[in-house]
């Protein structure tokens, strides 16, 4: 299993320097992958823009979006936006898409929440053809295109992942979970007639250090909010030991993860440090 | 804290006790309508693991109901004029009255205020308090009064039960059913202390009328009972205790909280009682409020937080119970079973448990199951007291066709066929395939003509040259992994024309298509290729092209033919009311829409002399689509056709549906079409482990399985 870290584009108060700084850290650590999250009404990032930030001071880690909130984008631009960023990164880009959780982000964006699980497909199958036909590629070099995955816990999430994309990217919780959902998006893909496997990627939450457990808790419970009681959960699971997350890790290896990303709560720089010694 | 509590039963007073017991200076009043010592019903049952929570809340009431219960560790299942006996499974009983007094005593001692004799009708006075529980049961007044927060439903169960006690007392529980001139009748019966027993009629509504019970007293019912169970009950009496046939209703709400409300039990949530836990549950919650309580001290997060903690609880006991009350609504599928098969199949029938835990409670019982599965396989005397596998190593016979295992392989397609033709990839996936010891493999679908085709690298047989190369195939897999091989054919129809899968699917091919088929002209995705529709000349060709194909896979040496009528291609586009909107004689009605597919049968059962297997997908998996009824009638048709077995799987009629790729999904199909139609199944869908596959044989669901794992494994 290969393990990769957030960049802390969602943490309020995180600055450009922070995140290019965290950016090197990472490339040179033992990580796989850097990943973003995507939110639009929420003191973030553009995930595609911090990305393109880290392609530029990165030349070995891996870049993903985990996962990006598909119907609020025009197809198109967005095709283009990962394509370009998958050029300038010299091909270390993976795309996830899903539909999101939040009703906010579709009401600021003035997109109509209904649909918008037919609205993936399409745009899933679209994104695929733009890419493959070259004609909005920076680098029209005939390669497919970065890798697909797509989120959601659904049949119908799973059913669009095994019909269009390459892997599934778990939304996050006890591997005990994340194996039953592993088992659901195999029997989907295989169900689909793919050949091959998909790949299966998780996450969790962590917040390494003396005292910030408790600023790590905080984020989340304000991140998480518009779940409600969810909030407490997402909290209360928050890695916040060198134990914990070998234990995590751990529990997600032999539940078949192939690649899970550990999001950080705080946006300090040593927390990179910090995991890099516990993953290596 | 000031906390009234409507409802004096298992749930009201145990979160009274409880809440008191944590915080002694709170002010707990529990308001019951009936007196004391008044109580429906008989006895209830717990499991090993509610004892152990009851222990920790509180050891006193603890204390004295373990010495007030009766305890058994067998379940009798009386069918067709014999008794099976399943042992090592745990149950403890006690009678509702006396759970109740140990509780209302407990409460008392403790200093919790109990009303008798009052019925809450206004709730606002009730209000003022700062907590008010709603633990009255599942016509609560306290739920329906903030109905439209609380949001319930209520699902009204079609079969008519009723509860009767009995002065038999029994040492298992006791499962009988029974068939009379009236109808098939079931009894749930168990003890709860030395003398007594509660015993639960339960019968269909058309059984129920037919037998007079619509009408009949109290009385009439009970002489009705003894009458009809009078053997088991070996001259003892029903008892009656208000008495009544009702029907059971499932009962969930979407919150169970609402600003210093808050549902228990009964009130906010039920589940069928042939699972027995309802009791169980309500003490449950009681524990978790009392616990989110101390946890919290905002009354809201409290609230919240009891609810995240029970609500997904609860839901796995109500998935368990609906599975469990649909067996008893539909036993009479099962009723031309064994009653081997018909115990084992009413053991495992929540999902709870399984081949291997049956195995480790009663490795007897499980041995009489594989010893009568073997001997039911291979046509000799039961096996009794010999060495016999498990069901999954039993062999099937199909016509001439003998598999050695239950255990199926199926090859998913790289499209790396030229022109249809099959390669050196292909026989090694096959072989690789036949060397896990699986009894049959089996080909991706291969098409009848070049149109046929999903993608430009799918397989085909429809020249004398891809004869020639699936003949070799179908030799190496014989010689070299002695298993057997079926061919599946099919015709892609409107998912046809696309491009090879690896990078997805159902992605129509830019360059080098070609027209597809269906029957009506809508496209399988929004930006696929609309087909056009089927017209008679078309019709003709492909079951010309069905036939040929069919004579050539004779000479190949196939095993097994399976027709594809599935996952939304030609045959099952006609199935589908969503993809055949057509006005002739091939649409419409399901008559009409299954002409055309039995017209392709007969066609090939016509040529084809082995075996013949029809791949159907059960349910589109959409309200408005064709449904498990529709397959049992569609199965029971091709098996009027000469169908030998039904490869059941779900969905992809169309590209848009609302799947469930939960823990063997295919089964339910399997179940229903082997045991209304009555045809053999080859079941299908996330099936892991040889447990699933063994609990499934055995308990005569299906007749052969894929195994998901042979499939997966890298090549
Ligand atoms: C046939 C059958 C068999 C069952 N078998 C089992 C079993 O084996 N094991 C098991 O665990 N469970 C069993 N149950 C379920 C079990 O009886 C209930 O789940 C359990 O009693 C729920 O407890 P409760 O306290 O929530 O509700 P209840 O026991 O229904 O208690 C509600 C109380 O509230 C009172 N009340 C209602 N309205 C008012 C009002 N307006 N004012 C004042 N008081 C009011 C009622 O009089 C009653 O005493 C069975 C149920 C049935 C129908």
């Amino acid at each position: 299993m290969n393990v990769g870290i957030g960049l802390p584009t969602t943490i309020p108060g995180t600055t450009g320097e922070v995140l290019v700084e965290w950016a090197r850290k990472a490339d040179a650590g033992p990580f796989s992958t850097l990943a973003v999250l995507d939110r639009v009404a929420y003191h973030s990032f553009d995930p595609f823009m911090a990305l393109a930030a880290a392609a530029a001071v990165t030349r070995r880690v891996r870049l993903a979006t985990m996962v990006v909130v598909a119907p609020l984008r025009n197809t198109v631009l967005l095709a283009k936006e990962a394509a370009s960023l998958d050029a300038l990164s010299g091909g270390r880009f993976t795309l996830g898409l899903a539909v999101g959780a939040r009703g906010e982000d579709y009401k600021i964006a003035g997109v109509d929440q209904r649909g918008r699980g037919r609205r993936l497909s399409e745009q899933l199958e679209q994104v695929r053809g733009l890419w493959e036909d070259g004609r909005i590629a920076p680098q029209p070099d005939g390669r497919p295109g970065p890798p697909l995955l797509v989120g959601g816990s659904s049949g119908e999430a799973l059913a669009r992942m095994a019909r269009y994309a390459d892997g599934y990217a778990h939304g996050g919780g006890p591997a005990r979970a994340f194996a039953s959902a592993a088992a659901k998006a195999r029997a989907a893909w295989l169900d689909a007639g793919r050949p091959g496997t998909p790949a299966l990627w998780g996450m969790a939450y962590f917040a390494l250090g003396a005292g910030s457990a408790e600023s790590g808790a905080n984020y989340l419970r304000h991140y998480y909010a518009f779940t409600g009681p969810f909030a407490e959960k997402v909290a209360a699971a928050n890695l916040t030991s060198a134990d914990a997350v070998i234990d995590f890790l751990r529990g997600y290896r032999d539940a078949g993860c192939d690649e899970l990303i550990l999001f950080p709560t705080l946006s300090a720089s040593d927390q990179v440090d910090q995991l890099a010694d516990i993953v290596s | 804290m000031k906390a009234v509590v409507v409802g004096g039963g298992p749930a009201g007073l145990y979160f009274a006790l409880l809440a008191k017991k944590a915080n002694p200076s709170d002010q707990i009043t529990v308001i019951e309508r009936n007196p004391p010592d008044a109580t429906f019903g008989w006895g209830v049952v717990f499991s090993e693991e509610t004892l152990g929570a009851l222990r920790d809340a509180d050891f006193e009431s603890y204390d004295e109901i373990s010495t007030s219960f009766a305890r058994w560790n067998a379940i009798d299942i009386y069918f067709r004029n014999s008794r099976i006996r399943s042992r090592g499974h745990v149950f403890t009983g006690i009678s509702r009255k006396v759970l109740l007094n140990i509780l209302q005593r407990r409460a008392r001692q403790l200093g919790v205020d109990l009303v008798f004799g009052q019925e809450i009708g206004d709730l606002a006075a009730l209000r003022e308090a700062d907590l008010l529980v709603g633990a009255d049961g599942i016509n609560g007044r306290v739920r329906q009064a903030y109905a439209e927060v609380f949001r319930p439903t209520q699902v009204l169960h079609p079969t008519k039960y009723v509860w009767f006690g009995t002065n038999l007392a029994l040492d298992a529980f006791t499962f009988i059913f029974r068939r009379n001139q009236d109808g098939l009748f079931q009894v749930h019966a168990y003890p709860f202390d030395a003398r007594t027993s509660t015993f639960i009629v339960e019968c269909g509504e058309e059984t129920w009328r037919r037998a007079g019970l619509d009408q009949a007293s109290e009385r009439d019912s009970i002489a009705y009972c003894e009458e009809l169970f009078g053997e088991e009950l070996n001259s003892r009496r029903l008892l009656s205790n208000r008495s009544l046939w009702v029907n059971f209703v499932t009962l969930r709400a979407e919150t169970w909280h609402h600003e210093n409300v808050v549902l228990l039990g009964d009130a906010a949530h039920t589940a069928h009682f042939s699972i027995g836990s309802g009791t169980k549950l309500a003490m449950e919650d009681a524990i978790a409020l009392v616990d989110a309580l101390r946890r919290h001290g905002q009354l809201e997060a409290a609230l919240t937080d009891y609810e995240m903690d029970r609500q997904p609880v609860v839901e796995r006991f109500q998935a368990a119970a609906l599975e469990s009350s649909r067996y008893f609504e539909d036993v009479s599928r099962y009723e031309r079973f064994d009653p081997q098969p018909f115990a084992f199949n009413l053991l495992t029938r929540s999902g709870r448990i399984s081949y291997v835990n049956l195995t480790l409670r009663d490795p007897a019982f499980v041995r009489s199951v594989d010893a009568w599965y073997a001997a039911a396989a291979t046509g000799s005397a039961n096996g009794a007291g010999r060495l016999t596998p498990p069901p999954m190593f039993a062999p099937l016979r199909l016509g001439a066709l003998r598999l050695a295992n239950r255990v199926a392989a199926a090859i998913t397609g790289e499209d790396t066929a030229r022109n249809g033709s099959p390669d050196e990839g292909h026989l090694r996936q096959l072989l690789s395939a036949a060397e896990t010891g699986a009894a049959l493999v089996l080909t991706e679908m291969t098409a009848v003509s070049p149109d046929g085709r999903v993608t430009s690298g799918s397989t085909g047989l429809y020249t004398v040259e891809h004869a020639e190369v699936w003949g070799r195939i179908v030799a190496a897999v014989h010689e070299r992994a002695g298993a057997r091989i079926a061919l599946s054919l099919g015709h892609a129809g409107r998912r046809g024309s696309m491009r090879p899968r690896r990078e997805g699917i159902d992605r129509p091919l830019r360059q080098g298509g070609w027209t597809v088929w269906s029957a009506s002209p809508i496209a399988y995705t929004p930006r696929g290729q609309v087909p056009r529709a089927m017209d008679d000349g078309e019709m003709r060709k492909v079951i010309r092209q069905f036939t040929e194909a069919a004579e050539l896979a004779g000479g190949c040496g196939f095993d097994l033919l399976e027709l594809n009528l599935a996952h939304g291609y030609l045959l099952a586009s006609f199935l589908s009311p969503l993809s055949n909107q057509r006005t002739d004689d091939y649409g419409g009605s399901l008559a009409n829409r299954t002409r055309f597919p039995l017209a392709v049968v007969d066609a090939v059962r016509s040529r084809w002399k082995g075996p013949l297997a029809v791949k159907l997908s059960a349910s589109d998996w959409m309200l408005a689509g064709f449904s498990l009824d529709d397959a049992v009638t569609v199965a029971t048709a091709l098996k009027h056709h000469g169908c030998d077995l039904i490869h059941a799987v779900m969905g992809q009629n169309v590209a848009e549906s609302r799947p469930d790729y939960g823990r063997m999904f295919g089964v339910p199909a399997a179940d229903r079409i082997r045991n209304e139609a009555e045809i053999p199944t080859l079941a299908a869908g996330n099936i892991p482990t040889s447990d699933e596959v063994n609990t499934i044989l055995a308990a005569g669901r299906a007749d052969l399985c894929l195994l998901d794992w042979l499939d997966s494994t890298p090549q």
